[in-house]
C-alpha cells in the first residue's frame, strides 16, 4: 500500500480527493457540466435547475439547449467557465489542466470518468449527495437498477446469441469497422441484454476488426448502432447492402443484422436502459 | 552482356518472386482455412466459410496491396528521376496531402454517397489528389521554360504543409469519432472487403503504367539533366509533364484505395537499385513488381502479428521504412 501511495500519480489523486473533501460545502447553486451524460444524470436526479452552463455537445434533455456553452472535453473555455461564477464544475478525468486551473480559482469540481454499467448508478448517488438531491438520486438509481434487473431476469436461462456490436464503419462499405470489445459499458449493455460478445476475449473497450475476423467468428446476431433517428428505405438499403457479401455469417444468412437507431443509445446515463431494452428485443425477439 | 538478355532475366526473377508471394499470401492469416474447402464447388457459397474468408476477406486485400504497392513504388521511381532527387517520394508533391484532405472532408461532412460500389471516402480523396496535382502543375508550368523541377519541389513541399494545416483544422472542428476515423484512414488500410474499389482504381493505374512503360529510356536521359536529355533528342517539356501527371494520377488512385501508405515509394526503388543497378528499363518494372510483393508482405505482417487485433499497414511500412530512410541518408553523405 505504501508503495502505491508513494507513486506521484496516486499521491496527486489523493490530493485531489482530499481537496474535494475539504471543499465540500452546502449544495451548489451554479453547476457547470462539461460531460453530456453527466448533465443528463443531473437533470434526472432533480439538479437540473442548478445547472447554469453545459458543454458544446450537450443536447439532452431539451432544457440544456438554451443554456450557455463553455467548450468541450479538449477545449474547455476556462475564462468563460470562471466568469460564470460556478460553485461546482463537472469535469472529465482527463481534463487535468482545467482541474488545476479550477483549483487555483478555488472552484470545486466533480471528477468523472466513464466506466462500466454499474458506474452509472454510482455516479447518480455520488452526484445526489454532492448536489443536495440524495433522496431523489437514490430513487432514480433504484428505478434504473430495477429495470436492468428485470431485463436480466427475462433473459436468464435463455440461449445467449453470439453477438457482434458495431458502432462505426465507413458508409456504404465494410471498411474500418469498429466494434465494442470485451470491456466497458457497451460490452456490459450487450451482456445485460442477454448476448454473448464475440469479441469478449479482446480486453479493450473497442477494436477495429477485419472482415476476416467477422467471417471467422461467425456471430449469430450483428447489432449495429446508428446515430440517425430514422432511416428511409434508400438509406436502410445502403446500410444493409454491404453485409450481403458476408453471406456465410449466420447473422447475415438468417437476416439478423439489426440496426439500432438513435443517438442516445450509447449515452451512459438514465437513458441507458432504453438502449439495453432495444438490444434485448433484437437479441430475444 | 547483352542488355536485352539482362532485362529479360532480371525481370523474370522479379516476376517469379512476386507471383510466389501473391499466391502464398492469401493462404495465410489469423484463421486456419482448408484450401480443399475453398475450391470445393460442391459446398454452397453461403455456407462455405473457408471460401468466403479466402475470396471476400483475403484475396481482395492481397490484390489491393499489390496494386497500391506497385503503383507507389513505380511512381517513386518516376519522381526520383524527374526531380533528380533520390529522396523524392510519390507524396513529395502534395498528392497524398490533397487526398488526405479530401478523405478528411468526406468523413467530417458525413458524405454518404457512393458510385458503383465505391464509397464517398475514396472518391473524395481521389478528387483531393487531382486538385493538389492541378495546383502544383499550374505553378510549375507557369514558368516559361517547361517544368521547373525546383519550382515543382518547392510547390509540392509548401502544398504539403498547407494541406496538412487544413487537415489539422478540419480534424480539430470534427467530432471525436469522425476525427478518429479520419486519423485511422491516414494510417492506411487494405481490408477493402470486395473487388469494386480495386476495379475502380484500376483504369487510372493502367493508363499511368502505359505512360511509365514508354518513358523508361527517357527517364535514363532525364536523370542526367534536362539539357543533356534535350541534346539527345528528348522532348523534355512534354515528357516531364507526362511523367509528373501520370505519376500523380497513379498515386492519387493508389492513395484513394489504400490510404497514404508511406515509405513504399522510397524503400522499394532504392532496394531495387541496390540489387540491379540504375537503368530505368530494369528499375522501373522491377520496382513495380517488388513494390507489390513488399506491400503484400507488410500487410500480411499487419494482419497477423498482433492477432486478433490488426496493426495499420502504414504503421508497419513506416516502422520498416523510417530506419531504412535514415540509413540511406547516412550512406549517401
Amino acid at each position: 500500500m505504501k508503495r502505491y501511495l508513494a507513486h506521484p500519480a496516486v499521491a496527486g489523486l489523493f490530493a485531489v480527493v482530499l481537496a474535494g473533501a475539504a471543499l465540500a460545502q452546502p449544495a451548489p447553486k451554479r453547476i457547470i457540466s462539461l460531460v453530456p451524460n453527466v448533465t443528463e444524470i443531473l437533470f434526472a436526479i432533480g439538479a437540473g435547475p442548478q445547472v447554469v452552463a453545459v458543454s458544446n455537445y450537450d443536447v439532452e434533455p431539451p432544457e440544456v439547449r438554451s443554456l450557455p456553452t463553455v467548450g468541450a472535453l479538449l477545449d474547455p473555455d476556462t475564462e468563460k467557465i470562471i466568469s460564470l461564477r460556478p460553485d461546482l464544475v463537472i469535469t472529465y478525468g482527463s481534463q487535468t489542466d482545467l482541474q488545476s486551473q479550477l483549483g487555483s480559482a478555488n472552484i470545486p469540481f466533480f471528477d468523472y470518468r466513464h466506466a462500466g454499467l454499474d458506474h452509472i448508478m454510482v455516479t447518480m448517488r455520488a452526484l445526489g449527495a454532492r448536489t443536495g438531491h440524495a433522496d431523489q438520486a437514490e430513487k432514480v438509481a433504484r428505478a434504473l437498477q430495477a429495470r436492468i434487473d428485470a431485463v436480466k431476469a427475462r433473459v436468464a436461462g435463455k440461449r445467449r446469441p453470439r453477438t457482434l456490436l458495431i458502432f462505426g464503419r465507413e458508409p456504404g462499405s465494410l471498411r474500418n469497422i469498429y466494434a465494442s470489445a470485451g470491456r466497458g459499458f457497451l460490452h456490459d449493455m450487450l451482456v445485460t441484454a442477454g448476448g454473448e460478445d464475440v469479441l469478449q476475449d479482446i480486453q479493450k473497450e473497442s477494436a477495429q476488426i477485419s472482415t476476416e475476423m467477422i467471417l471467422a467468428r461467425r456471430p449469430d446476431v450483428i447489432l449495429e448502432l446508428n446515430a440517425a433517428t430514422r432511416l428511409n428505405d434508400a438509406d436502410l438499403k445502403s446500410v444493409m447492402d454491404p453485409w450481403t457479401t458476408l453471406s456465410s455469417v449466420p447473422a447475415v444468412r438468417n437476416k439478423r443484422v439489426v440496426i439500432l437507431l438513435g443517438p442516445g443509445i450509447t449515452v451512459p446515463g438514465p437513458r441507458v436502459i432504453d438502449g439495453i431494452e432495444k438490444m434485448e428485443k433484437a437479441l430475444h425477439p | 552482356v547483352n542488355i536485352r538478355y539482362r532485362i529479360v532475366s532480371v525481370i523474370t526473377a522479379f516476376v517469379a518472386f512476386t507471383v510466389a508471394v501473391l499466391i502464398w499470401a492469401p493462404t495465410v492469416g489469423t484463421t486456419t482455412i482448408s484450401l480443399g474447402r475453398v475450391f470445393d464447388r460442391s459446398i454452397a457459397w453461403d455456407s462455405n466459410v473457408d471460401a468466403q474468408i479466402f475470396f471476400v476477406a483475403r484475396l481482395p486485400r492481397v490484390l489491393a496491396g499489390a496494386l497500391v504497392g506497385s503503383t507507389l513504388a513505380a511512381a517513386g521511381v518516376i519522381l526520383q528521376a524527374l526531380l533528380r532527387n533520390p529522396l523524392a517520394t510519390p507524396f513529395t508533391l502534395g498528392v497524398s496531402a490533397g487526398a488526405s484532405l479530401g478523405a478528411m472532408l468526406a468523413v467530417t461532412l458525413n458524405l454518404e454517397f457512393g458510385v458503383l460500389g465505391v464509397s464517398s471516402i475514396p472518391l473524395a480523396s481521389f478528387a483531393g489528389s487531382l486538385i493538389a496535382t492541378a495546383i502544383v502543375y499550374g505553378l510549375a508550368a507557369s514558368q516559361r521554360k517547361g517544368l521547373s523541377t525546383n519550382v515543382l519541389l518547392l510547390a509540392g513541399v509548401t502544398l504539403n504543409a498547407f494541406f496538412s494545416a487544413l487537415i489539422l483544422f478540419v480534424q480539430y472542428i470534427a467530432d471525436f469519432s469522425e476525427a478518429l476515423r479520419a486519423i485511422r484512414w491516414m494510417m492506411g488500410g487494405l481490408d477493402v472487403a470486395g473487388y469494386a474499389p480495386i476495379v475502380a482504381a484500376l483504369p487510372f493505374t493502367i493508363v499511368s503504367f502505359v505512360v511509365f512503360a514508354l518513358m523508361a529510356r527517357t527517364l535514363n536521359l532525364l536523370s542526367a539533366g534536362a539539357e543533356a536529355a534535350a541534346s539527345r533528342g528528348v522532348e523534355v517539356v512534354r515528357d516531364q509533364r507526362l511523367a509528373f501527371l501520370s505519376a500523380s494520377l497513379a498515386t492519387g488512385a493508389a492513395v484513394s484505395l489504400g490510404g497514404p501508405i508511406g515509405f513504399i515509394g522510397i524503400i522499394v526503388p532504392h532496394l531495387v537499385r541496390l540489387l540491379v543497378g540504375a537503368d530505368h528499363r530494369i528499375v522501373l518494372p522491377a520496382s513495380a513488381l517488388f513494390g507489390a510483393a513488399f506491400l503484400v508482405l507488410c500487410d500480411l505482417a499487419a494482419r497477423t502479428i498482433m492477432a486478433p487485433l490488426e496493426v495499420p499497414v502504414g504503421v508497419v511500412t513506416a516502422l520498416i521504412g523510417g530506419p531504412f530512410f535514415l540509413w540511406l541518408l547516412v550512406k549517401r553523405s
